[in-house]
């Protein structure tokens, strides 16, 4: 059983860094449930608005994406600060392609202006992806070195020049790992070094190979690092044979066994969607069941009218109050 | 060394067309070896353009030499006396060659008759690859001897990056992941826990974003 400490605890106990409504729910012990909202081709709010009002009472926190596969898009920072005005609590994502490290540590001002408190440091998917690919990347950061710059900026108050940061940005940070990227071996390293530049939760790639999965958090748990960071099991239910093929051929990075394959093209055309959400449902339940498994990022990619039936199947409603 | 490939033909044309007389000058080191614009290119690209222009019935005085370097002034120096005879020079020599010789005979075009490319090396025969970026501060000792600047599309110096299979970079199949290669290496020099250090954030200062560089030594200056 999860032991779960009421918020007074917590608060009591003086290990909460920032005011995020995910490090609340984390640290109590709840598992989280986070989903994301894909900024739009255009600058409608309403593209926003309207997704994260359709998952707004099922999960705690939602990721508004950067710039996701390199195709300009509205910006996160813009997509959370909408979030917010809803009184609904953004994961801001932020990924090093694009801007350098006045530019980070600047938008990272800007976001705690607005006290965006949650932001997930990723390095994005190469240029040649989307629709600029004649442009430069920037990577002048790396996705740990963005992490280590937001926990000095909070914890030790100092820009990376070293100045002093008058109201230094109080965000709960976090990173992304792939735990079916190669090498295999290096895979769990590749968390801890996360881990030690100050990554305080772990949202990971889409899991469809769930015995890998296990695998790994096996190797997490011998290193002891599911004590040192929340880690959240990404989730996408597949919407047709279609996709999954697709995801497991052409998305880098992606692990779908044939099994999994097999399952959902084993049913009509119509019924293919309900099954690839019954298998997210099944995954969520059998990983809610894993030692430092600490929730759930939900990524139904344009789909999210259906993450309130995931999250309600899969047993983690209502969403606790804090 | 400086890697180089040939302009296309019809781009060379459409530059020199208007000049009468034309010197191309090749350069006996780096894209001689790359086989862009050594004295062997120089042949080749002189006949072509001539045959074209023949044909077209503009002829023009196209004359070849290749220099033993024209990134060095020594070597410039064998052209002041015929440089006047020219309305342009066409250099095959890599971007500072050309610049170096523009420099050098100021009222003279100059024309470039290569795409430089990368500092590389010779993988196999004609095939080059990219090794370096001449950052200015080589982290070389730290990477088991494979640049992660160079050869990692996203220059992540934590890598690998989540794009990373079968050793293979996410942005071309057939490229390799350059953090695949340093893990393979610091596994194969027994030293696979150097991978966890973290590589500080980096002083970029040095390369391009610094601005133009220059390297000073006072002891062999005259």
């Amino acid at each position: 059983m999860r032991s779960i400490r009421t918020l007074e605890e917590l608060e009591a106990s003086g290990e909460l860094r920032t005011s995020s409504k995910l490090e609340k729910i984390l640290k109590m012990g709840h598992l989280a449930v986070t989903s994301e909202c894909g900024p739009p081709r255009g600058s409608d709010p309403k593209a926003v608005t309207e997704k994260a009002a359709l998952i707004k009472d099922h999960v705690d926190a939602i990721n508004t994406t950067d710039n996701q596969t390199a195709v300009t898009r509205m910006c996160s920072l813009a997509a959370c600060i909408h979030v917010k005005q809803m009184g609904l609590e953004p994961v801001l994502q932020m990924v090093t392609r694009d801007r350098n490290r006045i530019a980070l540590q600047s938008d990272l001002l800007g976001a705690a202006s607005f006290n965006i408190n949650t932001m997930l440091c990723l390095s994005g998917d190469h240029q040649s992806f989307g629709d600029c690919k004649q442009g430069q990347n920037v990577h002048d950061l790396d996705s740990m070195q963005l992490i280590q710059t937001v926990r000095r900026m909070r914890d030790e108050g100092k820009f990376l020049g070293g100045d002093d940061i008058k109201r230094p940005p109080k965000i709960f940070v976090g990173a992304a790992a792939n735990p079916f990227a190669d090498p295999f071996e290096i895979r769990v390293p590749r968390l801890a070094k996360k881990v030690a530049c100050g990554a305080e939760f772990i949202q990971t790639q889409c899991i469809y190979n769930l015995d890998k999965f296990e695998e790994w958090m096996r190797r997490v748990r011998e290193r002891g690092l599911h004590e040192k960071v929340f880690i959240m099991a990404g989730m996408t239910p597949m919407k047709s044979a279609g996709m999954a093929k697709y995801m497991k051929n052409r998305v880098p990075g992606m692990d779908v066994p044939d099994e999994v394959i097999k399952r959902i093209a084993g049913v009509p055309k119509e019924k293919q969607a309900q099954e690839g959400i019954d298998i997210c449902v099944e995954s969520i339940q059998r990983l809610k069941e894993v030692e430092g498994v600490s929730g759930f990022h939900i990524m139904a990619i344009e789909w999210e009218e259906k993450v309130p039936e995931i999250v309600e199947r899969s047993g983690l409603y209502p969403r606790p109050k804090v | 060394m400086i890697i180089a490939s040939k302009k296309p033909i019809e781009e060379i044309i459409q530059e020199v067309k208007d000049y009468k007389r034309l010197l191309i000058l090749g350069c006996n080191e780096c894209v001689t070896v790359c086989e862009a614009g050594g004295k062997k290119e120089v042949e080749v690209l002189a006949s072509a353009l001539r045959m074209h222009f023949i044909k077209e019935g503009n002829e023009k005085k196209i004359d070849e030499k290749t220099l033993e370097r024209q990134c060095d002034h020594e070597y410039l120096e064998e052209i002041r006396g015929i440089v006047d005879n020219y309305d342009a020079i066409l250099s095959l020599a890599c971007g500072v060659g050309v610049q170096f010789t523009a420099e050098k005979y100021h009222s003279t075009p100059l024309i470039p008759g290569v795409n430089t490319c990368f500092l590389g090396a010779n993988e196999q025969r004609g095939m080059w690859t990219e090794r370096c970026q001449a950052c200015g501060s080589c982290i070389l000792a730290r990477t088991g001897g494979i640049c992660p600047i160079s050869r990692c599309a996203k220059r992540v110096m934590n890598g690998p990056c989540g794009g990373s299979s079968k050793g293979k970079c996410e942005i071309n199949k057939e490229l390799d992941c350059a953090w695949q290669l340093i893990v393979d290496r610091l596994r194969d020099l027994g030293r696979l826990d150097d991978y966890e250090i973290v590589a500080p954030i980096k002083d970029w200062s040095t390369e391009r974003a610094g601005g133009p560089r220059k390297v000073v030594r006072e002891d062999v200056q005259v």
